[in-house]
This record gives C-alpha cells, structure tokens and sequence, in this order.
C-alpha cells in the first residue's frame, strides 16, 4: 500500500467483473489484479512504473457472440508431396473450420538448382577432372539439401572439398545459363555470370581466417603493432612517392612485405618467424622512410642550406623518438665533445653527425632493452611480477646471477680514441665486491636498480 | 681571381645602370636547348660564410651611432660568389632608414654603424640559369663582446661567422659548365655519360671588378674554417659509441641466455 502510496497508483483495484466476488481486502500486499500472485511475484512483487500488462485485458473474455470450440481436426499441406493426412487442434469459430493452406507451408523454400540435360552435359559441362555420374550427384545433393555445401560435402561419396564442389556446382550452373540464354547480353546481369567463383581466392581466404581463428593472444598484439607500423610506412611513402623520390631503399620493402606477410595468409610457420624480426625492422624502416621523404622534399627545393638539410634529416632519423630520448641524444653528444650543430657543415660533416646521432639512438635503444630484460629476469627469478631488482628480497638471495651493470647515461672522456667510461650505480646487498668505480653523481635523475651481486 | 674565361647569359631583369660596382659586360649567348637540361642526382654545393665584423668607435661613438659594423656573406676560401648570386638583399631592422639594402655584385656586404643588436635577414638571388629561387640566411648581429667586462677596442672588431653550404639540387649543364673551374664551387663528380659543353670565354680581366675576399679590409679578421677538426672528433665519438653497442649487444645476449632457464613456467 505505501508502495501505491509512492507511485501514486489509485489503491483500489480496478473493477474487474469476475472480482464482483467481494473478496475481504485481505492484506494489503495483495497487489496482483488479473493476474495470479504467483506470476505477479516473478515481476519483483510491486507494481511496475508503467504496467506492461493491460490488466483490464487479461481476464477479457472472447466477445460473446462467437462460438468457439477445439476439435480435432484432420489437415493436409501444400509442402507435402504426398498425400498424408495429420490431425490437429483447430480452433472453430461458429461450427466453420479455418480455411485455407496449413499456415506453416508457407515456409517450405528451396533453391532453383538448374538441371541439365545430358545432351547439355555433352555439349558443355564435360570437365577433366569430374565423371557425369560424380557432378549427377553433386547436383542430386544440392537439391536436396539446398546447397548447403558443408553438408553435401559431408555426404559426398567421394572426398571433395567443399571449394571444389561449389567450383564445380558454380562452373557448371554459369555455363549452363550461358548457354541457354539466347544472347549473352541477357545473362550478363544474373550474378551467378556476373560474379563467377574464384576458387583460389576462397581457398586462401578461408585458409587465411582460420589463421586469424587459431592465433594466440600474443599473435594478436604482435599483428597490431606491425599493421600500425605498416600503416606509417605506407604513409610517409605516399609522401615520398608524392615527391617523386625514385631511390627508396629496398630495406623498407622488405620490412613491408614481411609485415604483410606475416599478418595475410601465410605458413604457421612462418608468421611466428616474421613476428619478432618484422617487428624490429618495422621501426627503422618507418625512420628509413622517414629519411626517404625527407630526401625527396629537400630535392624539390632546388636550394637549401647544409644546415636546414642536416636538421630535417635529425628530425626523420629521431622521428620515431620521444623528447626525452632526444634530450639524451644530445648529452651524449655534449659528452662526447660534439658540437650539437657542427661548426664546419660539410657534406662529410654533416653525413658523420647524422650517423653519430643515428647510433647514439641505437645506443640508448639497447640500453633500455637491457635494462628491461634484466628487469625480467629478475622477476621471473623471484617468481612474482613487478618485482622491482633491488628489493630486500634478493639482496638475501643465496644463489644468485653474476650480471654486468649498465648505466643509465655514460660519461665519455674527451680523449679520442681513448675510451674512459665512467659508470654510476648504487647497489644493495651485503659484502660487495666490486671492481668498477662509482662516480659522482651524473646526469641521470632516476633511482638505479640493482644490477651486481655477489659472486 | 675572377675566372674570365666565363660566360654570363644576357640577364633580362638587370637593370642596365652603369654603377661604378658594375662590372661585367654580358655578352648574349645563343640559347641551346641543352641550356635548360638539369642532370639528376647531381648536387653542387657552394661553400659560404656570412656574419659581421663589428667596431667600437670609442670617442666617436654617440649614443646612437656607438658601433661600426659591416655584414656580409663571403666564400668560404675568399673566392668570389657572383658567379652564383646575383644579388644580396639585406633586411636591416625597420628603424634604419631603408631598410631593405640591394647590394648588386661582390663582395656581398653592407657597412652601416648603430648601437643595437638585432636579426638580420639576408637574402640571395641567384643567376638565371643557378636556380630561379631566392635563399635566406639569418644573421644576428652582434655588436658587443662576449665578456662584457673586458675593455672595448676600437683596433680590434668583434667578429661573427657562421659557416654554411648553399646546395643547388639537379643543376642546369650551363650552370655546370658555366662554374666548372671555379674555385668557389665545389664541383661534383658527373654521372656516367654526362659531358658538359666547354665554358665560353668573354671579357678581359681588368674590367670586372674583384669580387673575392682574399684582400678585403676585413680579411684579417676572417674566421678560418676547417672540417678536419671536426671530422675528427666525429669519427673518435663514432667509434666510442659503436664499441658501447657491441658490448650491450653481447650483454644483451647473455642476459636472454640466462632469462632462457628462469622462465616462469
């Protein structure tokens, strides 16, 4: 009652002819009008905001000037062949049975297989790699199951697969139309001349998704990284092809075609092969493009100064770098004594600096790479994720790995020629024993992990 | 020294003013197809240098007439660029009067005196069969001297270089043949195939004025630029570099060797 209260529904229920019983208003959770309690409880028990139900229409009965009986009644249907007589209950109004077909004829489709003659067969059809008798079948089984080829192919006597038998069912339907279409131009519009089955395509395509089908997790993410990167070289080349840059290095086509490769259909073999050096390729041969159509841009300017051209090439070869990296390319460079802008930008200058820059990135590439994999190894090792090297835990460690360090940024002595390298580390763990010198504290802002332990 | 032996094709949009800087006769060459043809995948490059030099007047400075400072844009061996540029425009800060200075042949500079540091855009335009596109260098100029503690001179200028090359892609073979014995150029190696006509001679020597640096007033305060320092230096550091990453490879290596046996099964 309060809940009517709330929702603002009139208390009483609405009058009902078969509720002229007075009924005492036994309870107030007597909510159910029309329909049983039961039921009403499967709702949750309380009126809903908007009744679904019509509660005045569900005790309506039938109008009473109508005569309804069920009997038992006998019934034929156009779907059948034969003439089988079924019974069932009909609902007869005034003493007259419903009329007209058995309502569920209407459902009873089947496809227009074209039949041949075995002249036509003769004339026509005749294929090396099919008897009369196998494509009799063939056409027998797709009537009766309405070319549903995977079925077919299933109770196909001999083994065929089901591209061969639509091929065969596709082939020989087209030819027959052909032919007997009076002029070609008639059946130029019928889909099946239209579009003829190209069973190469199918077979690949089909071998294609289920590849797609069985990859594994990992697969998938790999597939994502290298359409991505595929993506951006495709991109810059439509820049670089824009600018009409003749000498694109072969590198970046090899990279593309393997990351195709190994994305489209291809071996199982193969992709898991292609996944790990695809993936490294695919980011130098976006710089590699990058280069390409910076290349090409500057050929169309006809006149521009070494310095601009040196820029440019800085940009595309750290294109794919971020800010902060950018930033450690050029301490290393302060570093190493090199001038960030050369003073003297000749040609052979400037080619030497790019290629400095270029193996500085590799440099710090390779040092995160270690550094992850170290990361890695020490978690597996401790057999729990994002544990960071460098907890209590391993210092206690008994057996534990001899590994090098890495520095996060390395200090060059000015001497050419003469490599002084200064390393930065902070370790923990008992009683270390350690050649390398620390220095004093450098360029690096993050805290070091733990690299060394003891023998 | 001017290479006389030289040709200029008649310049239609030079004006035919005989200003005492004025110097070459142009004799009208007869235009061949070939004179359009560019060779591909060929640059040639013209080495330059451009700054300022710039003196304390000392007790002739006023206050806004403290410095007198001249830009230019040189060769870099001192060799005379008019053999590719035809003209310098020098865009002085708008508090000059006219700012924008045309300087019509070499040497390529601008004398002006003031008191203010600013940017100076300077623009170059090329001979006809060069490169029909005009070049822009930025220079600013500086008056004063790096250590502002030390004492002004009036002897000795305060001198900005800055050393760049002008690359011309897909050079004309007029333009090639036209520069190729000059020493302000730096010729490239010919593809295969390609020849070029033999350079016409033209005018005598005494004519034309000089138009390189070697003996200009301010030569003595040129600045000397050389890359072999600087390729030195690049290919100790390149080699530094490269010995790092073959030990982080070999690091590397091991590191995945030794993850190979720890991985969590």
């Amino acid at each position: 009652m309060d809940a009517k209260d709330i929702l603002g529904l009139p208390k009483t229920p609405l009058p009902i002819p078969q509720e002229k019983k007075s009924r005492p208003q036994k309870d107030s959770q007597r909510k159910p009008d029309g329909i049983s309690r039961e039921v009403y409880a499967l709702t949750g028990g309380v009126a809903p905001l908007m009744p679904s139900i019509d509660v005045s229409q569900l005790k309506r009965r039938p109008p009473s000037d109508e005569k309804i009986t069920w009997q038992w009644l006998p019934f034929t249907s156009s779907a059948r062949k034969d003439d089988l007589q079924l019974y069932h209950w009909v609902r007869v109004v005034n003493g007259v049975p419903p009329t007209g077909d058995y309502s569920f004829a209407k459902y009873n489709k089947s496809v227009d297989v074209i039949r041949y003659t075995d002249e036509e067969y003769e004339k026509y059809l005749t294929d090396p790699k099919w008897t009369k008798e196998e494509t009799d079948q063939l056409f027998d089984l797709c009537e009766r199951f309405d070319l549903r080829f995977i079925i077919i192919a299933d109770r196909f006597p001999t083994h065929r697969t089901v591209e061969e038998l639509k091929d065969r069912y596709y082939s020989v339907s087209r030819a027959i139309l052909v032919a007997r279409a009076p002029s070609p131009g008639e059946v130029a519009g019928h889909p099946l001349v239209k579009e003829p089955y190209n069973v190469t395509q199918e077979t690949e395509r089909k071998r294609a998704l289920s590849m797609v089908l069985s990859q594994t997790k990992h697969q998938e993410r790999k597939d994502a990284e290298v359409l991505a990167e595929a993506k951006r070289i495709a991109e810059s080349r439509m820049a670089a092809r824009a600018a009409e840059e003749p000498d694109l290095p072969v590198p970046s086509d090899v990279g593309l075609e393997s990351a195709e490769g190994a994305v489209g259909p291809g071996d199982t073999i193969s992709p898991s092969n292609v996944q790990a050096p695809a993936a490294t390729i695919a980011p130098s041969t976006s710089v590699i493009a990058d280069n390409a159509s910076t290349l090409a841009s500057l050929r169309m300017l006809r006149v521009y100064l070494r310095t601009y051209a040196l820029e440019q090439m800085v940009q595309a070869a750290s294109s794919s770098a971020g800010l902060r990296t950018i930033k450690r390319v050029e301490q290393t460079l302060q570093d190493l004594g090199v001038n960030l802008k050369p003073k003297v930008p000749t040609k052979a200058v400037c080619a030497e600096h790019l290629e400095l820059r270029k193996e500085i990135l590799t440099l710090l590439n390779l040092q995160k790479q270690l550094q992850y994999k170290e990361a890695e190894g020490s978690s597996f090792r401790d057999g729990s994720y994002g544990d960071m090297p460098g907890t209590a835990k391993r210092s206690q460690r008994a057996a534990d790995q001899d590994r090098t360090f890495v520095p996060d940024t390395i200090s060059f002595g000015v001497i050419p020629g003469d490599r002084v390298v200064k390393r930065e580390q902070k370790r923990k763990g008992p009683g270390r024993t350690s050649e390398t010198p620390s220095s004093p504290a450098g360029a690096h802002k993050r805290p070091r992990k733990m690299k060394a332990s003891d023998l | 020294m001017v290479d006389t032996s030289l040709s200029k094709k008649k310049d239609p949009d030079q004006p035919e003013i005989s200003l005492p800087t004025l110097k070459s006769q142009r004799t009208k060459m007869g235009k061949s197809e070939d004179s359009e043809k560019k060779i591909k995948d060929v640059e040639i490059s013209v080495p330059i240098v451009y700054g300022n030099a710039a003196f304390w007047l000392g007790k002739k400075a006023s206050e806004y007439q403290s410095h007198k400072w001249t830009v230019y844009v040189r060769g870099a061996t001192n060799e005379d660029l008019s053999v590719v540029v035809k003209r310098a425009v020098f865009q002085l800060h708008s508090s000059f009067n006219n700012p924008t200075r045309v300087v019509e042949s070499a040497p390529f500079e601008l004398s002006e005196s003031g008191w203010g540091e600013f940017e100076i855009a300077i623009t170059l335009f090329f001979h006809n069969d060069v490169c029909e596109k005009p070049l822009n260098l930025y220079h600013h100029l500086k008056l004063y001297p790096e250590d502002e503690s030390g004492p002004m001179s009036t002897k000795k200028p305060v001198v900005v270089e800055s050393y760049d090359e002008v690359v011309f892609t897909e050079p004309s073979e007029s333009f090639l043949a036209r520069v190729q014995n000059h020493p302000a150029v730096t010729f490239p190696r010919l593809p295969a195939g390609v020849t070029l006509p033999p350079p016409v001679s033209t005018e005598d020597e005494s004519k034309k004025k000089r138009g390189d640096t070697k003996d200009h007033p301010l030569s003595q305060w040129f600045l000397n630029f050389s890359e072999a320092d600087e390729l030195l230096q690049l290919a100790a550091a390149r080699q530094q570099v490269q010995a790092h990453i073959a030990k982080l490879r070999r690091q590397i290596s091991l590191t995945d060797g030794q993850n190979q046996q720890f991985k969590p099964l």
